[in-house]
């Protein structure tokens, strides 16, 4: 299978990234590329093979369910490209 | 007392003067820093931190002069790849989305480099998150090999970690860290003829490292000598409670047994990795590092990994479709770039698409595509199990052999801008470092011989899980037998 124009723009939509129409083209091109190289994954026979999900045995540890940091708004803010008082500020998402 | 020239020096050497006080950590660090800014032409580093340095060289001096204990690599200069997160120093990741960003905390590798006394020279030069394998898509710009060709044609260091592999190559770093996703420090230290070790998945913390693919990540040391490496991983490995795949297990002294051979081990060479139009002076080299280990007493037996052929395009699914999840979280609100839009989304859009440059953009891309509904079947799980038929062929041959040994790359330094048009040809360079990452062995390259064209070329020795010091061990008899003491002129220095 092979993306178009309009599909590129739709990944480009779902993964948050601006894409100019005239790009859209050589991405497209370029995806597909990929694509078509991955594709060869479909000639192994897969049959009663459990996907990976780690790649060593080992159970997630838990730790008890306890405060052990913060209390470091300055710390925290410390990067932030606009901020307010303690907190983030972004452009309005409410009507 | 004469100049020091740090490219002279190993890290086992430079402890050695600096416990015989022939120098001091001051003036060693005066001279990587004098090296480091001669070096510039090279373009390794993103941050250059001389007075960080010189202050962290002080307090080694002071610890030693007052004849208490000194950490293991106390007042060594070391260099870092900018995707280590450190205190109060630019961290960029070779990206311009993280303009500006100073971290308020420090990576726990680099945290347990400095308890053991190291000294910071700076931030390496990478490629841009870690993506790519010639370090040209830095937004910092590539980094050049310390090795030309023969016509002075300025090549590539490898990827990702090239800024580290040049750094150390120049001699003005006596080690730096790198990380390593699919080959990141197997592959440039194969380009420029140094050492470099990938550990076990889980070995080293990965608590502040920027993330990547989080399920292939693991860093570890790039350095001039095995010894080094073996120095520079104890130093840095050990368990984390803050990263939840760190393992909790006791770091062995690696340089313990380091001199014991490789007598009666059994040494695997696969089959699958003798590809179809290989490089004959690379084969030739993996012969020669075939009768170096059996003349010095190890077995060699021929294995099979049925499934190697398929490792590039598994990698090529799995770690696209973990970044583009790892790097939602740069959105220009909490760190870094922001672009304004008209609103929150086209904010984030304006940012992302400003950002980020186009093999992230392509691997963000593909990531989402094979992550997303109607697709996730057809490639992202499919590429799963395969990596768990790829990590079966490991156990397989592993209850054959001890160990390993393979090219590291299949093919020496290129020039700057050759592989630049078709990211397949690129992805290629990883072709015998991926299925070592994909199955979260340790993996590392040994500097083996120099091609026709005068350039180095590495061995690549794979091991089991943990067995970090059986591995340095075949890689220093590697070493021993290949007696690789080229160094490339310092043409740099103009």
């Amino acid at each position: 299978m092979s993306l178009d124009k309009a599909a590129v723009a739709k990944i480009a939509k779902l993964a948050r990234l601006k894409m100019e129409p005239d790009r859209q083209e050589a991405m497209a091109s370029e995806l597909n590329r990929i694509l078509s190289f991955v594709e060869e994954l479909q000639a192994v026979n897969t049959d009663n093979v459990q996907p990976m999900t780690s790649v060593a045995p080992m159970k997630l540890r838990q730790r008890e369910d306890a405060v052990t940091d913060g209390g470091k708004p300055e710390a925290v803010l410390k990067n932030a490209p606009q901020r307010q008082g303690d907190f983030y500020t972004v452009p309005k998402v409410i009507e | 007392m004469a100049a020091i020239d740090p490219g002279s020096l190993t890290i086992a050497s430079a402890l050695e003067g600096l416990a015989k006080k022939d120098f001091t950590s001051v003036e060693l660090t005066q001279a990587c820093i004098a090296s480091m800014e001669a070096a510039r032409p090279l373009n390794a580093m993103i941050t250059e931190t001389p007075e960080k340095a010189l202050e962290m060289a002080k307090a080694a001096d002071e610890r030693r002069s007052k004849g208490g204990e000194v950490g293991l690599l106390d007042g060594v200069p070391l260099a870092i790849k900018d995707l280590f997160a450190t205190q109060g120093v630019l961290t960029t990741a070779a990206s311009h989305i993280l303009d500006g960003f100073k971290p308020e905390y420090e990576s726990t590798a680099t945290a347990n480099l400095w308890k053991q006394g190291a000294v910071m020279l700076g931030k390496l030069n990478l490629d841009e998150f870690a993506m790519g394998s010639s370090n040209e898509t830095s937004y910092y710009g590539p980094v050049v090999n310390p090795w030309r060709a023969k016509d002075g044609t300025k090549l590539v260091p490898g990827g990702s970690s090239g800024g580290s592999a040049a750094a150390v190559a120049a001699g003005f770093a006596l080690g730096a860290t790198g990380t390593d996703t699919g080959g990141s420090i197997r592959q440039p230290a194969s380009l420029c003829g140094i050492t470099g070790i990938k550990p076990t998945y889980g070995r080293v913390s990965r608590w502040g490292i920027v993330a990547f693919a989080s399920s292939l990540d693991q860093a570890g040391p790039m350095t001039r000598t095995v010894r080094d490496s073996a120095l520079m991983l104890r130093a840095m490995a050990g368990f984390d409670p803050k990263d939840s795949t760190s393992v909790d297990r006791p770091v062995p002294d690696y340089v313990a047994n380091l001199d014991g051979g490789v007598k009666g081990m059994r040494i695997g060479i696969p089959r699958e990795y003798r590809m179809d139009g290989m490089d004959a002076e690379i084969v030739a080299l993996w012969e020669q590092g075939k009768q170096w280990l059996r003349d010095a007493g190890a077995e060699i037996v021929d294995i099979s990994l049925p499934h190697t052929h398929y490792a590039l395009a598994t990698y090529y699914i799995v770690a696209p479709a973990e970044a583009s999840s790892n790097l939602a979280r740069y959105d220009g609100v909490r760190y870094g770039l922001r672009v304004p839009g008209k609103d929150l989304n086209e904010m984030y859009e304006n940012t992302r698409g400003a950002g980020f440059g186009r093999e992230v953009q392509r691997r963000i891309m593909i990531g989402t595509y094979v992550l997303s509904a109607g697709y996730y079947d057809a490639y992202y799980t499919k590429a799963q199990k395969v990596r768990t038929l790829i990590k079966k062929d490991f156990e397989q041959a592993f209850q054959r052999v001890d160990a390993i040994l393979t090219p590291t790359a299949p093919n020496a330094a290129f020039p700057i801008g050759m592989k630049n048009d078709d990211p397949v040809m690129m992805y290629l360079n990883d072709v015998f470092t991926v299925p070592t990452s994909l199955a979260g062995l340790p993996g590392m390259s040994v500097p083996a011989g120099l091609n026709s064209a005068g350039l180095p070329l590495g061995l690549q020795l794979i091991g089991k899980p943990f067995e970090e010091a059986q591995l340095l061990r075949v890689g220093q008899t590697l070493e021993k037998a290949a007696n690789f003491t080229a160094k490339p002129t310092a043409w740099w220095r103009s």
